[in-house]
C-alpha cells in the first residue's frame, strides 16, 4: 500500500528527510530544485527516478558525486520516460516472479521521470507518448522553464511568443520567438492519461495535493511544473517565488488538472488577477516587448490569457 | 509460472525461431522490442509464446528501436535479465543507446539479424549494421547458421551477465539467408537450457532500496577517459577467457564445439579466406573443392567480432601465404573492416602473408561457389608470387564494369 505523507506546514515540509540533497550544482534560485524536493517530499514511499539530459541531470550526478539518495538513472536527452518505464516493467516482473530484492519486498516504489521542456515538448515527445499509450504505472514530470537552459538558452516548442532566446533573439527587426507555446497538457490529456496537472512551486499545497493524487493514481501521470529560470528568464535569483507568483496570479500559468482525459478542474483562482504586463515586465527575456512598436504583442498576449482562462472555466463548468 | 514447451530432439527452425526459442528458454524478465525486417519474426514468435503462456516476463512493445533499447537499459539497471532483437535501420536508430548500455555495464542481449543500411533502402542481409556496432563497447558474437544462432544466444547471457564481465552482448546472424532458412536445429530442453544459462544475479540493482544506485552520471575530462579505458581494458583482457570458459561448458553439455576464431582445414593451408556470417559455410564448401584441385585452401572465421581476437587471428593465419578478407559492407572510402583488422593482426608476423580485400554481397547479392573459387584461385597466384597479383580491393558480383582499388 502506498503511504501518503501528512503535511501540515511549509516548515515541516521543507525540513523533512531529503532524498534529493541540497548539494547540487543548480543555479542559485533555480526552481528545479524546489519542485523536485516538493515532489519527493510528498510521499514516504520508495522512489525510483530517472532524468533526461538537462539542467537537473548535469547538476546532480557529476561523478564521483551524486545528489540522489534514491536510485536514479539518466540515459539520454529523449528517453527518461522509457528508462523509468523499463524499470517499472522490471519491478512488475520481479514482483510476479517473487524475485524482488529483499529491501523492495512489500514496498510500493513510485517510478518518476524528470525532463525539461526540451526533452518533453521536443526531443523526447515520442518516447513520452509511447509510455502513456502503453499505460506504464509512472509519473512524468516536465520541469518547464520554456527554454533549453542547460545548453545556453535556445528556444524550444515550449518557449512563448515574444521571448528572446539565443536562437530566437530579439533584434532590430525581430521581437524574438514567433510561435506560441505548445499546449502539452491538452496533448497528454488526449492520450487518455488518468491524471494530468499543471503545478507551480510557489503553490506548494496545490503541488503536494496533485503529486499525492498522481502517486495514488494507477497508470501514467503527467505533471507540467512551471520552473522559473533565473538565468534565461533573466530575473534576480532571489525573485524565483515572486516571479512564480506573477505567473500564477496573471494566469499565464493557470493551475488545473484533467482526470481521465476529460474532466478538467481549476485548482487555483487568484483573488487579485494581475495583468500579464506585470509578469512580462519582471523578466529580461521580454524587455524588448515594451518598445512602442511591440506593445501590441502584450495586448495580444493578455487577450490570449483571458480567452484561455475563459476556456478552462467553461470546460470545468461543463465537466468535459 | 511459465509453461514449459515440449521440444523434439531435432526441430526445423529458421534463425529467427532459433533465437526466439533461446530467448524464451532464458526466461528473460523484460523484453522491450520493436519489429523490423528481417528480425520481425523474433518479436512475433516471442509475442506468440507470451500469448500461449510460455513466458512470464514482461514484454513491452515500444514505439521505436531507440525506445526498445532505452527500455532495456532502464529494465536492466533495475536488476534483471533483459534482451531484445533488431536489424539495420532499427539498429542504427538504437545506436545512441547502445553506447549507453555498455557504458553503464548493463548485460543486455541483443539479437541482430544483419541487414543492409539505406540509402537506397534494402531489406536483405549484409554486415553494415554489424560493423556499425563495432565501436559501441558490446561483445559481438557471430552465428553462421540457425543452430549457432540458438546456441550463441543462450551462451550470450552467461557471458555478458557474469559479474566479471557485465557487458551487453550482440548475437549476429545473416538476414534472410540465416534468419529465414529453415534448418535442423538440436535444441536443449527448457530445463537444460535454463540450467545452462543460470539464474540472473543482480548487481547494483536500482530496485535494491537498501543501496540506492546512480546510473548514467556525467564525467568530463577528469574522469571520462578512465571510465572508457576501464571498459576497453575489460573487453581486451577479461572477455576472451570468459567466452572460452562458456564455450567449453557448452561443449560439455551439448558436444557442440565453438572457438573464438573458427578454423576450417587450416592445419596445412597455404591460402585462406576470412569471412563472417553465412558466407563461412559457402567458403568452407569451396575450400574442400579447391583441395581437389591441388590448392591448399582453408577458412578462418571470427566467432567473436568484438572484442577483436587479435592473437587468435594471428595464430590462425601465421604460416599462410595469402589471405583474402571478405567484407559484406560498403567501406565507403576505405579498405574493408575485416581487411583492416586482419592486416593489423598480421603486421608483426614474420613472413606475413599477402592480404587482399573483397567487397561482396551488399544488399543480399548472392555470393556463389564460383565467386569463392575465383578468390581462391587469385589467392593461389598471390601465394606463388609472394605479392598481390590483383588490386588490393576488388568488388565481387557487382554488375557493370569491374571495380577495384589500389
Amino acid at each position: 500500500m502506498s503511504e501518503m505523507k501528512k503535511i501540515k506546514n511549509l516548515k515541516e515540509f521543507s525540513t523533512s528527510a531529503d532524498r534529493f540533497e541540497g548539494a547540487n550544482l543548480l543555479c542559485p534560485g533555480c526552481a528545479h530544485s524546489i519542485i523536485v524536493r516538493e515532489i519527493l517530499n510528498a510521499t514516504n514511499d520508495p522512489l525510483i527516478l530517472s532524468a533526461s539530459t538537462g539542467c537537473l541531470e548535469v547538476c546532480t550526478a557529476v561523478y564521483p558525486y551524486t545528489s540522489w539518495d534514491v536510485s536514479w538513472i539518466h540515459i539520454g536527452f529523449e528517453n527518461s520516460s522509457t528508462a523509468i518505464a523499463g524499470a517499472e516493467a522490471m519491478y512488475k516482473t520481479l514482483k510476479r516472479k517473487g524475485r524482488l530484492p529483499a529491501s523492495c519486498e512489500g514496498k510500493s516504489p513510485k517510478f518518476v521521470a524528470f525532463g525539461g521542456d526540451g526533452s518533453t515538448y521536443d526531443i523526447g515527445f515520442q518516447w513520452i507518448s509511447g509510455c502513456f499509450e502503453r499505460g506504464h504505472d509512472m509519473m512524468y514530470v516536465c520541469l518547464d522553464n520554456e527554454v533549453y537552459a542547460n545548453t545556453g538558452g535556445q528556444r524550444s516548442s515550449s518557449t512563448p511568443i515574444g521571448a528572446s532566446t539565443t536562437t530566437s533573439p530579439a533584434g532590430r527587426i525581430s521581437y524574438g520567438e514567433k510561435k506560441q507555446k505548445k499546449d502539452m497538457i491538452q496533448i497528454m490529456a488526449a492520450h487518455g492519461s488518468p491524471y494530468v496537472a499543471q503545478v507551480a512551486p510557489n503553490k506548494w499545497k496545490d503541488m503536494v495535493k496533485k503529486i499525492q493524487k498522481g502517486f495514488a493514481t494507477e497508470g501514467p501521470v503527467f505533471i507540467n511544473a512551471m520552473s522559473a529560470c533565473t538565468t534565461e528568464w533573466k530575473f534576480a535569483p532571489d525573485d524565483t517565488i515572486a516571479i512564480s507568483d506573477l505567473a500564477t496570479d496573471s494566469l499565464v500559468f493557470p493551475l488545473y488538472e484533467i482526470e481521465n482525459g476529460t474532466k478538467l478542474t481549476i485548482t487555483y483562482r487568484p483573488k487579485n488577477k494581475i495583468p500579464v504586463r506585470d509578469y512580462l515586465g519582471a523578466q529580461g527575456r521580454f524587455k524588448h516587448l515594451f518598445r512602442p512598436e511591440y506593445e501590441y504583442l502584450i495586448d495580444e498576449w493578455q487577450k490570449r490569457v483571458d480567452e484561455h482562462w475563459e476556456y478552462l472555466q467553461r470546460r470545468e463548468e461543463a465537466g468535459v | 509460472m511459465a509453461e514449459k514447451m515440449e521440444l523434439n530432439e531435432v526441430e526445423v527452425w529458421d534463425g529467427n525461431m532459433a533465437a526466439s526459442q533461446a530467448l524464451r528458454q532464458a526466461q528473460i524478465d523484460v523484453v522491450a522490442a520493436y519489429p523490423i525486417t528481417p528480425s520481425t519474426p523474433v518479436v512475433q514468435n516471442y509475442s506468440s509464446f507470451l500469448a500461449n503462456g510460455y513466458i512470464d516476463g514482461e514484454f513491452v512493445m515500444v514505439e521505436s528501436e531507440h525506445a526498445a533499447m532505452s527500455g532495456c537499459v532502464g529494465a536492466s539497471a533495475a536488476g534483471g535479465r533483459v534482451a531484445t532483437a533488431t536489424s539495420s535501420q532499427g539498429f542504427a536508430l538504437m545506436a545512441e543507446v547502445l553506447y549507453q548500455a555498455s557504458g553503464m555495464r548493463l548485460p543486455i542481449v541483443l539479437v541482430v539479424v544483419n541487414r543492409a543500411l539505406a540509402a537506397p533502402l534494402n531489406v536483405n542481409g549484409d554486415h553494415s549494421d554489424m560493423y556499425l556496432g563495432r565501436d559501441s563497447g558490446w561483445i559481438q558474437l557471430d552465428a553462421f547458421n540457425s543452430q549457432q544462432a540458438y546456441d550463441l544466444t543462450l551462451m550470450a547471457f552467461r557471458i555478458g551477465e557474469d559479474h566479471d564481465i557485465r557487458l551487453p552482448v550482440m548475437v549476429h546472424q545473416d538476414g534472410f539467408i540465416t534468419s529465414h532458412t529453415a534448418e535442423n536445429v538440436h535444441p536443449l530442453s527448457d530445463d537444460e537450457a535454463y540450467e545452462f544459462v543460470g539464474e540472473f544475479k543482480p548487481l547494483n540493482a536500482m530496485l535494491d532500496l537498501s543501496k540506492p544506485t546512480t546510473y548514467g552520471v556525467q564525467t568530463e575530462e577528469d574522469w571520462h577517459f578512465e571510465h572508457k579505458a576501464r571498459q576497453h581494458a575489460d573487453l581486451m583482457t577479461k572477455v576472451f577467457g570468459k567466452v572460452e570458459e562458456v564455450f567449453d561448458a557448452f561443449e560439455e553439455k551439448t558436444g557442440r564445439k565453438y572457438d573464438i576464431v573458427e578454423e576450417y582445414m587450416m592445419e596445412d593451408a597455404e591460402v585462406a579466406i576470412v569471412a563472417l556470417g553465412s558466407t563461412v559455410e559457402t567458403t568452407e564448401l569451396v575450400a574442400k573443392m579447391m583441395r581437389e584441385e591441388g590448392i591448399k585452401a582453408g577458412v578462418v572465421s571470427p566467432r567473436l567480432f568484438r572484442p577483436w581476437p587479435y592473437e587468435q587471428i594471428k595464430k590462425a593465419l601465421s604460416g599462410v601465404k595469402a589471405v583474402a578478407c571478405l567484407d559484406r559492407s560498403s567501406p565507403n572510402g576505405a579498405l574493408g573492416t575485416l581487411f583492416n583488422e586482419v592486416a593489423a593482426s598480421l603486421y608483426h608476423v614474420e613472413n606475413r602473408p599477402v592480404v587482399t580485400n573483397y567487397i561482396y554481397g551488399l544488399g543480399g547479392r548472392d555470393f556463389t561457389i564460383d565467386d569463392a573459387k575465383k578468390i581462391y584461385e587469385e589467392l593461389d597466384a598471390n601465394a606463388k608470387k609472394g605479392s598481390p597479383t590483383t588490386p588490393l580491393q576488388q568488388f565481387v558480383g557487382l554488375r557493370g564494369p569491374k571495380l577495384s582499388f589500389y
